[in-house]
């Protein structure tokens, strides 16, 4: 066993080790890489259905997602463009790339995502006359320790909010990742965004009071994660705000999208 | 033959991993909320244990002192990318779940201390077998915590509903208590109580005697 323990032969084990199992991780990591592509993309297929509402268990993602439009919407004139494709858009990375999104300043960037990309994909329901049921909107901003991704959904007069989920963020469990309780988020569908204009909707501290004047602005706060729901209220202000989907939503009202 | 069927079966009771070497108690707190992931998580400990006991004993003639337990840290985090990246293909909301504890099997005190003290010294077949065994035994636990946790915290077992709830017009209140992390630790502290009240053996020494009670003087 002495043998074992020259530098030659430490050198020569650790290397040929590494090798070998270099070699096994990456084949793993390669072989499988389309299967969780395709998993990756149902996932999030699923959760943007979750968030207007319209998941049912059992049902394919695919079949299930038919009704359902991408557009892609040019966020600085607020209307829909083909610049780019639909199918292939990858926002998260065009939100990195300096060619394709701006810098934020901080009196703008209240949700700290820091840079704005230039287009959006959003999420259109039509019913089979052609009309907008649901509008359903990528969301993003910096909660308490991670950024949250998720989506929210509104009624076809933008301004009722129809649902809301986070697919990735990494938020305390059982405080802030409380995001994610169904009944917390069973208590956005029916909310108003916009009072006179101005974005009003805010998560508040503790529960609403339904007979408060303000109550169908206001969420129940999440016991426990002040910073998280700051996170949450600025990052859906921010997104239907006017450096947000704002100017889009207006003009869709409008019919001038 | 005997000494294969003395290798798989003495990790269970005789030598359980968890009850009567307390290691790897962490995911077993972690992963226990629900018996699904719970069993996902032993299949791929089980595993990794396996295979990584089968590793190291292989190559154990030609590995050097000095690099050993890094040599069997290397193979076990291979294994484990290996699961991890099975899981994300082929059971993807699971692997949601697990997160990154399926990446701290990797630190899982069981797979390491088994490398080390049985795949080092014994050839690689008894060694596949005790890696199998230990995983059954740390199995065997994890699932003896989930389906009480998940059945009083949930009234639920592998999602189906067994116990009607409150809150769904039922009968049965949840014990919220069950779904967080500080009931694995009595269910293992119960679970090792009656292990350890049929197998006296297991009962550990006492490190030290309690004093007798002293009664209070007053001062002279």
């Amino acid at each position: 066993m002495s043998s074992n323990d020259t530098i030659g032969k430490t050198m020569i084990v650790a290397f040929s080790l590494c090798l070998v199992c270099s070699v096994i991780v990456s084949t793993a990591a390669v072989v499988l890489k389309p299967k969780q592509e395709i998993n990756k993309d149902i996932d999030k297929k699923r959760n943007i259905l979750a968030a207007a509402g319209m998941w049912k268990e059992g049902a394919s993602v695919e079949e299930q997602f038919a009704k359902i439009t991408t557009r892609i919407v040019d966020l600085r004139t607020g209307r829909f463009t083909d610049a780019v494709s639909a199918k292939d858009y990858d926002q998260r990375r065009a939100a990195k790339d300096p060619a394709e999104s701006d810098p934020l300043d901080a009196e703008q960037d209240v949700a700290k995502i820091s840079r704005l990309e230039h287009y959006a994909a959003v999420y259109l329901v039509e019913n089979s006359s052609g009309d907008i049921e649901k509008i359903i909107l990528p969301i993003r901003g910096y909660g308490l320790w991670s950024t949250l991704y998720g989506f929210i959904a509104l009624e076809s007069d933008a301004n009722t909010v129809a649902g809301l989920g986070f697919y990735e963020h990494g938020e305390t469990p059982g405080l802030g990742g409380e995001v994610d309780n169904p009944q917390w988020k069973a208590s956005w569908p029916g909310k108003k965004v916009y009072r006179q204009g101005d974005v009003a909707i805010a998560l508040i501290k503790g529960t609403v009071n339904p007979s408060d004047v303000d109550a169908p602005y206001e969420i129940d706060g999440l016991a426990g994660a002040t910073l998280t729901a700051r996170g949450v209220t600025n990052l859906v202000q921010f997104w239907l705000g006017e450096n947000g989907f704002e100017p889009f939503l207006n003009n869709l009202t409008s019919g001038e999208a | 033959m005997d000494s294969v069927k003395e290798t798989l079966s003495s990790p269970i009771f005789k030598n359980n991993p968890i009850a009567l070497q307390i290691l790897g108690i962490c995911s077993a707190l972690a992963v226990t909320s629900s018996l699904q992931v719970t069993l996902v998580m032993c299949v791929a400990l089980t595993f990794v244990c396996a295979f990584s006991n089968l590793g190291v004993s292989l190559i154990r003639d030609y590995i050097p002192g000095s690099i050993r337990i890094i040599v069997q840290m290397v193979i076990i985090a291979s294994l484990v990318i290996v699961v991890d990246e099975f899981l994300k293909a082929y059971a993807y909301g699971i692997s949601k779940q697990l997160s990154v504890f399926v990446g701290l099997i990797i630190t899982n005190c069981i797979v390491m201390g088994r490398a080390e003290a049985f795949a080092m010294k014994n050839p690689p077949l008894p060694s596949f077998i005790d890696g199998i065994g230990n995983g059954l035994g740390y199995s065997l636990v994890l699932i003896f915590v989930a389906v009480i946790r998940e059945l009083l915290g949930a009234g639920k077992l592998l999602g189906v509903e067994i116990l009607p709830l409150v809150t769904d017009g039922g009968w049965y209140v949840p014990n919220g208590l069950m779904l967080l992390p500080p009931s694995a630790f009595f269910l293992i502290g119960l679970f090792i109580w009656g292990l350890r009240s049929f197998r006296k053996e297991q009962v550990e020494e006492p490190e030290f005697k309690m004093a007798k009670h002293t009664v209070v003087r007053e001062g002279v």
